[in-house]
């Protein structure tokens, strides 16, 4: 609390002295700043160079820093890792949970919220807490159970297992039911008067008129489910041909144990899609995780 | 305005898929879970075909007896020694790119990247890192804090796995908790602060006095999440280390795993105990996050 204590000092911006120590401050910020860039992206740099590193030019990944800097450059590993490992089925694995997520997360969500934001019907205090409920109920036997199920409905080692328990989710509700709710109620209205169906509300002026709330939502769920490791290893364990590239990537790892070059490779083959996702549509993705928060 | 029955009917309808999702997928779950943590319903079991058989309390006495568990239970509870570093640091970094200057929102991406990376490309670039051969020596013996020839494997050493392993979480997680923050900070109104910078406030007063309490909803947020997060951890330990080595990283989500998934005598029974025991650790934690916030920073704000 010495800070508090210590006498009042008038601003200083206008005196000669403040300019230098300002552009210290900047220099100092700036300076965290590469430091916590150094930590947090050396990994992904060094993965790369790994990956882009000549095998056949010598020198080990080990070589530090040198090994930063390939020798040869190549993009041998990446067609090598594809071809030996058959990465092409892995992907398509990907793709199909992934996409089947993302549609039914956007549909099931934007269906849920409608009636949430716009209608007064009995019980719907109830299931917006049961909702919200999701959020806090601590579920550390739920994938025990989920595995049952799916194996009573024969849906275990298939995509659909995969995806069905994590398209109904607190998020994604809550985050379309804030974007209807901003929608202006005489569209609603006017729509209503020339004898639209909820269902041509819903899809002709709802849906159109929330595009970036289901753009972020339809990012955050594409990059959670493109990087989702436990649930598809535990559902698909039984069926290896499923799995998914981020459950396959590890099983690389124990196959190539020796050659980092192709590891390295397979791992960006994970990476790359949702970096180019993310960069493209990082304030959108910003957003919307600030949007669930609020 | 009186609901019509329309209007029920309706809305309903376009809850349905949503409510039976929700229904099947995690409350009948968390029902049948619970139930199951009070049952022997095991591979002896599932062989004869036989449905699960209440047994009471026999599970719980059963983890108890069981140093696995404990061990597992404690490493879980020691892995909240994340929590604080993880906090104090993503808020610290928020305040750090809470600016607009150049470059600003690059450093902010690029601090989530490690965030959007699936935990196995994870495993694989830290793998290297902590190797004995990996850039984690080299750094530390050109600082002369490792003297030559002491190398070794951090993943591999039963005194560092555990730290090892903390620290991944610890990169995984920052960038999460600096969007959080920054948005808690970005909805400070600017007035405030423009205030206090007249009243003569030094930017150290002013983060005391202005920022944290007005961040109070966002601190509770994020270190409730965190809390419950760190003690629920079980990707990094499960794929960079297995739990191993001498168990130094086993935590009491991968004991739930492995009980039930692994071996041939799979658990179901003994599982959902051990992941009631956790719920309701996690549960008593978020509890004590609340009051603990509450009481230390009382209502004066």
């Amino acid at each position: 609390m010495s800070a508090v204590t210590r006498p009042r000092v008038l601003p200083q911006v206008h005196t000669r002295r403040a300019v230098p120590r300002r552009a210290g401050r900047l220099v100092l910020r700036y300076a965290l700043l590469l430091l916590v860039l150094g930590f947090a992206v050396f990994p992904f740099l060094w993965t790369l160079a790994i990956a882009l590193t000549d095998k056949h030019a010598g020198g080990s990944i080990y070589d530090f820093p040198a090994s930063l800097f390939p020798r040869r450059v190549t993009l041998g590993n990446f067609v090598e890792v594809y071809n030996t490992f058959s990465l092409g089925k892995y992907i398509w694995n990907s793709v199909s949970i992934t996409a089947m997520t993302v549609v039914g997360t956007l549909v099931i969500s934007a269906l849920a919220a409608y009636p949430l934001a716009r209608f007064r019907f009995p019980g719907r205090q109830v299931i917006f807490g049961i909702i919200v409920a999701t959020l806090v109920l601590p579920g550390e036997t739920t994938f025990i159970v989920n595995t049952l199920t799916l194996k009573h409905l024969g849906l275990l080692g298939t995509h659909l297992g995969v995806v069905l328990p994590t398209v109904a989710g607190a998020f994604g509700i809550f985050l379309m039911r804030q974007a209807f709710m901003a929608v202006p109620h005489a569209l609603l209205e006017a729509a209503r008067l020339d004898g639209a169906g909820e269902f041509t509300v819903l899809t002709r002026i709802m849906l159109p008129l929330t595009r970036p709330s289901q753009a972020a939502l339809g990012i955050f769920t594409l990059v959670t489910s493109w990087n989702a490791y436990f649930w598809p290893m535990l559902v698909l364990s039984a069926t290896p041909d499923q799995m998914p590239l981020s459950v396959a990537v590890l099983k690389l790892k124990g196959q190539f144990n020796y050659d980092p070059f192709n590891i390295a490779a397979g791992a960006l083959f994970m990476m790359i899609p949702v970096l180019l996702v993310f960069l493209a549509a990082q304030r959108l993705f910003m957003r919307g995780l600030e949007g669930a928060v609020k | 305005m009186r609901a019509s029955w329309r209007d029920t009917l309706l809305s309903y309808a376009f809850l349905a898929p949503a409510i039976i999702l929700l229904g099947l997928f995690t409350f009948y779950p968390l029902a049948y879970g619970t139930f199951l943590g009070f049952t022997q319903y095991d591979g002896a079991r599932f062989a004869q075909g036989l449905g699960p058989k209440w047994v009471g309390l026999d599970n719980f006495r059963a983890l108890i007896a069981d140093p696995l568990f404990l061990t597992s239970l404690w490493n879980s509870v020691r892995y909240l020694l994340v929590v604080p570093l993880l906090q104090l640091a993503s808020l610290a970094v928020a305040v750090l790119v809470n600016r607009e200057l150049p470059a600003m929102p690059f450093f902010r991406a690029a601090y989530y990247v490690p965030v959007i990376t699936t935990i196995t490309a994870t495993a694989v670039m830290w793998d290297w890192i902590y190797n004995k051969e990996g850039t984690l020596n080299w750094v530390l013996s050109g600082l002369h804090l490792l003297p030559q020839g002491a190398a070794f494997g951090w993943l591999n050493n039963e005194q560092t796995a555990f730290w090892a392993v903390m620290l991944v979480t610890f990169w995984r997680g920052f960038g999460y908790y600096m969007v959080l923050y920054l948005a808690g900070l970005q909805s400070i109104p600017a007035e405030l602060e423009e205030a206090a910078r007249l009243d003569g406030a030094s930017s150290w007063q002013r983060f005391w006095r202005i920022t944290v309490p007005m961040m109070r909803p966002t601190i509770l947020l994020c270190s409730l999440l965190s809390t419950i997060a760190a003690l629920r951890v079980l990707e990094e330990p499960l794929v960079l280390t297995q739990g191993g080595p001498l168990n130094s990283t086993y935590t009491a989500l991968m004991y739930v795993y492995s009980k039930a998934f692994q071996g041939f005598n799979f658990d179901y029974g003994l599982a959902s105990a051990a992941g009631l025991v956790v719920a309701v650790v996690a549960l008593l934690l978020s509890l004590a996050n609340f009051r603990l916030f509450r009481d230390s920073t009382g209502e004066q704000a």
